[in-house]
Order: structure tokens, then sequence, then C-alpha cells
């Protein structure tokens, strides 16, 4: 018994847990695409050495990251849905939205291309997948990549919500890439976790370079006039950090060398019409 | 005796269960030194009283003294319970070793180790398991889990034994002998202790009184003999069986039989008894057998008295005839040979049974 | 075949560098739910003995919602713990949401009512009279109580295996509280679920091993406590 209260104590000793935080921290909201491309991981490590603040992602998708914003539960976001991101702002949850990078969705099928839509304007490939009735699987999780989804079904004048072939995952962008690959389904899907996940799938890319398929993240501090709570300090940090000469320098070159080209252009003070020229 | 010599009083006690009045002992006192024993049919309440006794249970009414001093049944009723000791049917032995399990009740008491450890060897030896002592308890038959409970009550020398049927659950010969062992170590300790049993040869064996209960009541308490023989009401006798049961002092012994004097006469018994101990003999009122006069041939019943027949009860199939032979003693007879012998209460008859058919009970000194 | 063969291999190599990502994420896993398994038990095993000992009208009904508490699912206990540690939320001003400490507090939440459920178990399984040999012993209630606590440690520790399984095998609620930071709230589960989504099927599978191994060790090591405290 005695054995038993020494164990006890040592682990309580080893162990003990810190509780609360050392540092001060910053709770970035952000998509799944940034964490699951890996280049998150390499951009905060350096953030933190400099700034000494402590970074902590919450990778959801880009409704779920804005949501957490408008409850003041988030300091920084990091999100890739332009128009909700307007209303954020507009409605006074969210200031200095500055533009950080993009890359671009793609269409993504089997390679038996049962629907035939390789080489079709986007509009038109959605078009070919409807009336072939092939399976599409859409993230269906209120994601960035689930808005723009949306607004591709809308552009081509079609509501799929309803139909057989169409199967809503629920799950983040590698998952349902995954998912996609495994049942020889179409999806959209972000380049940048595509090109990272292709070794793993059997999956084409079938459309691209559209200017309708840009996909541009934005980085937005949380109002502290709304939420006296909110780190405002630290997400000017991360902001101001995010779009600098140096950050825009690493996401440049970022994959590169894994994937042989880019997962993300760098795109600091640029206008978003200005892309995809 | 003075009232200051008694361990333990009741007054007025009642226990309710569930809105039922299950034990109502208007007044109750045990001696020190004395053992008194509990015999009634289960749910008599004799458990209830031991466990009342005890502060384990809530009092509906009623006062308890220990030692004059009156016990209230509160949070500090465990330093009460420190004088006493109890043992129950099943050994509820903890799941340690034999040696912890005796040392349990010292070390609830924050006894230092090397005089637990001497009490603790005492008992082992005393209940003859000193050789279980780093056994598993789980490990050990019923009557060695037994004698463990019991070691473990008298380690922590109480002032008071309670046992609630300690026996109950053992087979006979197992019985036979930790009953035995109990006895010397009662004998020895001179402990108080009070027997809950349904057992009356246990009760006869071990106690200097015997309370019949039944219904939450002690019906009658007494010597035993004068319980046995002097039932107070027909549940009393009853229960304590239609039996002739003498008390006497054993003499003479001869080829394995003895005679023991009662009232004058001589019977003789058989049984390992030495002389000058008292004996408790119980005679079965089937094994006696009545003739009108004295048998002119050789009898193989070693015990042959005259009396006079004081009642003769009808029990349906046959007949219950008492007997005054300068000693209580009960036969029963058939109908035809009530006819026969044309039986009369008063008449004069002679009554023999055979020393083996004697049930000899060893009796514990009296110490009062 | 060839993933699960390279997962293996892979897990292997992360074991014997002693990966220092691993070895973090590895340690975070024990601390987490350790320090839960032990708060379950200070709570469990005193809720869980009072029950037994109580009696009082509602009893039933307290125990039958605890039974039902055992099998809590883990992202109803994320959420609710999410919206009451979230900054707007009543233990807001706490601040620890996204932190171990919150991880702890869920996993917690989840392992108590399996350590009650059990403890409860255990301790009515006992022989009725052992609670009145044990007063009668001249315990104090108190010693009553530890004395029939250590008699049902068998049970007991079953209920800390079943408590420890639980949470150390639980994701839904440490994602939704801690949020897989990176160096800071990334436990096996979790981080398991990144890889597999990053598609490190290799690395993913290689968690997994881990966390079977911890597992497995975790019960062995008790499993030899509870042999070895079975007296012979």
């Amino acid at each position: 018994m005695k054995n038993t209260w020494l164990i006890i104590i040592l682990y309580l000793i080893i162990f003990s847990p810190t509780l609360g935080e050392a540092r001060k921290s910053i709770i970035l909201a952000t998509t799944t695409s940034t964490q699951d491309s890996g280049l998150l991981d390499v951009l905060i490590p350096i953030f933190e050495k400099k700034t000494g603040y402590f970074v902590k992602t919450i990778a959801v998708g880009s409704g779920l990251a804005l949501a957490l914003g408008q409850k003041g539960e988030a300091d920084v976001l990091l999100v890739h849905s332009p128009a909700d991101e307007k209303k954020f702002v507009a409605e006074g949850y969210g200031i200095n939205r500055r533009i950080v990078m993009h890359n671009d969705f793609i269409i993504l099928g089997p390679a038996e291309d049962p629907a035939k839509l390789k080489g079709a304007k986007p509009a038109e490939a959605l078009k070919k997948i409807a009336s072939a009735g092939s399976l599409f699987l859409s993230r269906g999780d209120n994601s960035g990549t689930h808005f723009k989804e949306k607004a591709l079904w809308k552009a081509s004048g079609l509501n799929p919500e309803k139909e057989k072939w169409y199967q809503q995952t629920g799950l983040g962008m590698g998952q349902t890439l995954s998912v996609a690959s495994e049942k020889k389904g179409y999806t959209l899907a972000d380049r940048g976790t595509y090109l990272a996940l292709k070794k793993t799938l059997h999956l084409v890319n079938l459309a691209e370079g559209d200017a309708i398929l840009l996909n541009i993240y934005h980085v937005i501090e949380v109002n502290p006039a709304k939420w006296p709570k909110v780190n405002a300090a630290g997400a000017k940090a991360f902001a101001d950090f995010i779009i600098s000469k140096e950050a825009q320098e690493i996401i440049k070159g970022f994959g590169v060398n894994k994937f042989g080209s880019p997962l993300f252009f760098p795109d600091a003070g640029k206008k978003e019409k200005e892309l995809g020229k | 005796m003075s009232a200051s010599s008694y361990i333990l009083e009741v007054k007025n006690l009642q226990v309710q269960k569930g809105g039922i009045l299950v034990l109502e002992i208007p007044d109750l006192a045990i001696a020190q030194g004395e053992i008194l024993s509990l015999i009634g049919p289960n749910g008599a309440g004799k458990t209830t009283l031991l466990q009342a006794l005890s502060c384990l249970i809530k009092l509906s009414q009623g006062e308890i003294y220990f030692k004059g001093g009156k016990i209230s049944a509160n949070h500090s009723a465990f330093e009460y319970r420190r004088r006493l000791a109890m043992v129950f049917q099943d050994p509820l032995l903890f799941d340690t070793t034999v040696f912890e399990n005796v040392a349990s009740g010292l070390k609830i008491r924050g006894i230092p180790k090397k005089e637990t450890k001497e009490f603790v060897n005492e008992n082992l030896n005393r209940f003859g398991i000193a050789h279980l002592l780093h056994r598993s308890a789980r490990k050990i038959s019923g009557g060695e889990a037994q004698r463990v409970a019991l070691a473990r009550a008298l380690a922590t020398q109480p002032e008071i034994l309670l046992l609630d049927e300690p026996f109950a659950s053992l087979d006979p010969p197992t019985r036979e002998a930790l009953l035995e062992d109990l006895e010397s170590v009662l004998r020895q300790t001179k402990t108080t202790a009070l027997l809950a049993t349904h057992d009356r040869m246990e009760a006869l064996r071990l106690s200097d009184r015997i309370g019949v209960m039944n219904n939450g009541r002690i019906l009658q308490v007494g010597p035993p003999g004068e319980v046995m023989n002097q039932p107070l009401n027909e549940f009393v006798a009853s229960f304590v069986g239609i039996e002739t049961i003498l008390t006497g002092r054993a003499s003479k012994k001869e080829r394995g039989s003895f005679l023991v004097s009662i009232m004058g006469r001589e019977i003789e018994a058989v049984g390992q008894v030495e002389p000058g101990e008292t004996v408790v003999l119980c005679i079965r009122p089937e094994n006696v057998t009545l003739s009108p006069f004295f048998s002119q041939g050789a009898t193989s019943a070693r015990n042959v008295f005259a009396g006079r027949i004081t009642k003769i009860i009808p029990l349906g199939l046959f007949y219950k005839v008492q007997l005054n032979c300068g000693f209580p003693l009960v036969a029963f007879v058939t109908g035809h040979s009530l006819e026969n012998l044309d039986l009369q209460e008063g008449q004069e008859v002679v009554a023999s049974f055979k020393a083996t058919s004697i049930h000899v009970v060893r009796k514990r000194q009296v110490s009062f | 075949m060839d993933l699960i063969f390279e997962g293996v291999k892979k897990a292997f190599w992360l074991l014997v560098t002693f990966d220092p990502e691993v070895l973090s994420i590895t340690l975070l896993s024990l601390r987490v739910s350790g320090t839960a398994t032990l708060i379950s038990l200070i709570i469990g095993i005193s809720v869980g003995t009072a029950l037994a000992l109580a009696e009082f009208p509602g009893k039933k009904f307290l125990v039958s919602l605890i039974n039902t508490g055992m099998g809590l699912p883990p992202v109803v206990v994320g959420l609710f713990v999410t919206i009451f540690l979230w900054r707007s939320g009543p233990l807001g001003f706490l601040g620890i949401l996204y932190t171990p400490a919150a991880m702890i507090l869920a996993q917690a939440v989840i392992a108590t009512p399996i350590v009650t459920g059990i403890t409860l178990a255990a301790i009515q399984a006992l022989p009725k009279n052992l609670r009145l040999q044990i007063l009668a012993l001249g315990a104090t209630r108190f010693q009553m109580v530890w004395i029939l606590v250590k008699e049902a440690k068998l049970p007991l520790l079953a209920g800390v295996m079943a408590g420890f399984g639980g949470v150390i095998s639980e994701v839904g609620a440490s994602i939704m509280v801690g949020g897989n930071i990176k160096g800071y709230s990334r436990v096996l589960t979790t981080a398991t679920v990144m890889e597999t989504s990053r598609g490190n099927f290799d690395v993913a599978i290689a968690l997994g091993i881990i966390l079977l191994l911890m597992a497995y060790f975790i019960n062995l090591i008790l499993t030899q406590i509870q042999q070895r405290e079975r007296p012979r």
C-alpha cells in the first residue's frame, strides 16, 4: 500500500501537467487545408520564435473558423471564403482583412473519367457530372471549399443537393479526397491539399485554370472592440508576420522540393482582382 | 448478585424495521464472566438483539448500559464497540493473509506492531491455526476461516464477545472441534460472551444461562436445566424439545462408563468424562421403557428406576408420560402400551433406559 | 498490405530512434490521460462508495444516471466542455480552452462515471454483513469505508483500466477541447486522425501501433498488480 502512494506522488511530480499557459497565446482559427498541407507547421514555429507568442491553431472549416471569430473565441483567422469574409468584416466582427496567398481549386476524378469532363470548363464539367449521374463527393462541412463548390453549382445553374449521385462526407479535405478516391467519385479540392496527398490517391486533375476556381486566403483580426478578451496585439503580430516578406518567401518555396511545384502562391499586397491573370 | 456486577444491561429496548417492531426486550442483564446463550428459531430476533447491543443498528427506544454507563448510539459508538467483539455466521474475512486478518482489529485501534504481533500469535495458537499465518484467507477451509474469525475477535481482548451463530454453517465434526476449543478459550480468558444459536446442544454445552427467543422477545431466561425442564410456555417447551435434561457430578469411572449422581440417584452413562466433572445428561423420551414391575430376568438397560406417573399427555400417535423417579423423567409410549399396561396418572411404574442412550454434555464450570 | 508493412516499419523506426515529436506526443497522452484517470479515481471512488453505502430516496434514479454516464459519448462531452470553456462560457475565465488542462477536464468527465459505476458495483458486491463486521471490529466510519475500498481493490483496478483505456483511446473530446496543437495539445489519437487526413498513413499507423502498445503495457502492469495482490 505504501508503494502505491509513492507511485501516485511520483506520478504527480513527474507528470504534473501545466495548467493554463505560461506564455501569451493566440488562438488562430484556420482551415483544414492550411494544416493538412503542413504549411503552418513551418510558419508558426518561426513566428513563435520571433515574437514569443504561442499560437494555438484550431484547424476547422472556414465556416466554423468565422463562427469562432464571430463569438470572440479566436483571435485571428486565416480563411478562404471571400464572400463570407466580407460579410464578417462588414458586420464589424473582423478588422484588417488582408490577402495572404492563393492557390486554386481543381476538379478531380478517377482516371477512367466516366463523365468525360477532361478539358472542360468548370461549370460545364459539373453539368457533365450531373447529366452522367456520376458520383460527386462534397465536403458538406461549411468549409471554404464547400462554399466554393456551392458557388460553382450555382454558376452552372444546377441544384444537386437532393440527387442520389451527390454525397456529402462532412469531413475535412484530406479525408474527402480519400473517400472520393476509394469510391471512384469526382470532387472539388484545393490544389495544395491534393498535391500533398497525391501519392495516396487514385484521382487525376480533370478541370483547372479558370478564374472562378481561384482559392484565396485572407488573414482577418477579430475585432477587439467587440470582444475585449481577444488578444488584439497577438492577432496583429500574426497577421503582420504572415504577410511579411519572410513569411511570403517561405510560402513561395513551400512544397517545391517535395511535390515539384509550390502549393500556395504568396499574394501579400496584391488586389483580389489582379489574381489569376 | 449486586447490580454493579452486570457488565451489560438493557432496558426497554425496542427496534423497528420498516415500521414493524422486530425486537422488544424490556430488560436483560449479563453478568461479568457469564456466558448467556440465546436460542430460538430463525427470525426470532437473536441477530437483531446482538446488533442492537453492539450499536450496529438504531434503537427505536431504550437504553443500553455498559458497566453502568449509558451508551448512546452516536458517532462515538466506535469507542464502545472497541470494547466488544462480534463473530458472525460467515467468517467475513478480509482478502489478505490470516495474520493480517487476525491483526485487523488491533490495527484499527492503532496498537503498536510489536504488541499486535504478540496478540495475533497468541490467538492463532489458541485456535490451533498458527501454521496458517501467511496463508491467504481465501484459501483456507470453512472451519479454519471461522477459527480465524474467532481469533480476530479475541485478539482485541474484548470485554464481551458476541457470537452470532458462529458454527451454523460448519459440518458436525468441524463444529464439534471448534466448539471444544472455543469453550476452553472462554474458560481460560474468562470472557463474558453472548451466543446466538438455534442449536440447543451448543447452548447447553457452553452456557451459564439460556434465553429462549421468539418473535423479537425473550420468552424465558434462566439456567439450562430450568429452561429445559421447566419451560414457561408451550413455545419454549416445543423449542427446547421434550426431553429429560439432568445436571449432576460424575463419579466413579469404570470401563468407559461412569456414574452420575442426580438427586440422590445414580445414573450410569457412557463418555469421556473425568470424575468430579459436572455433566448434563439428555435422555430422549423415546429411549425410556416403562414396565409395571421390576423385571425378574436380566436386562441390558443399566438404569432402572421406580417412579410415579405425574402426567399423561396425548400427542396424537403416542402419549407423553411424565414421571417422578426422584428426578423428572419423560417417556413416550404408544396407545397400545398405554392400554396393555393400563397406565394411569399417580400409578407406580418402573422406567428403564440404556446407559448408551444418554447424551452426555460436558458442562463448563458455572462461574457464579 | 504494403501500407501496413510500411506503417509497422515506420513505427519501429520512430520507436527505436526515440523520435522527439512522437516521444512528446506519447508522453503528453500519458500525462493527460493519466491525470484525468487520477482525478476520476479520486472523485469516482468517493462518490461510488458514498452511493453504495448511503440509502436515500432517488438513489435508484441516480444509479441509473451514473450507469448511463458510463457510456457518455466523448464528442458530447467535448462539445459541452468546449461551450463551458469558451471565453464567453461560464468557465471562460479559466482561459484553458485548447490546453492540455482542458483535455484533462474533458477526459476526467468521461472517466469519472466509469470509475463511479464500477466502484458502486464493486462495493455493493461485497457481503452486506462485512460493513457490520468492520464496524464491530471497532472501526470508525472512515476506517470502515477505507477497509471496504481496500476489499474491493481488485474490481476497482478493473475500473482504473476501464477508465484509463476509455480516455487514452478517446479522440472526439480531445480534439475539440485541445485543438490538436502541435507540440502542445497533440496526443496520440488526435495526431493519428490528423496524419490520416494528411495522407501520412504510415505515420498514422505508427502512432496507432504506439497507442496500442501503450494501452497494452499499462494493462499488463495493472494486471500484474492484480495478480500479485491476489494472495497465494
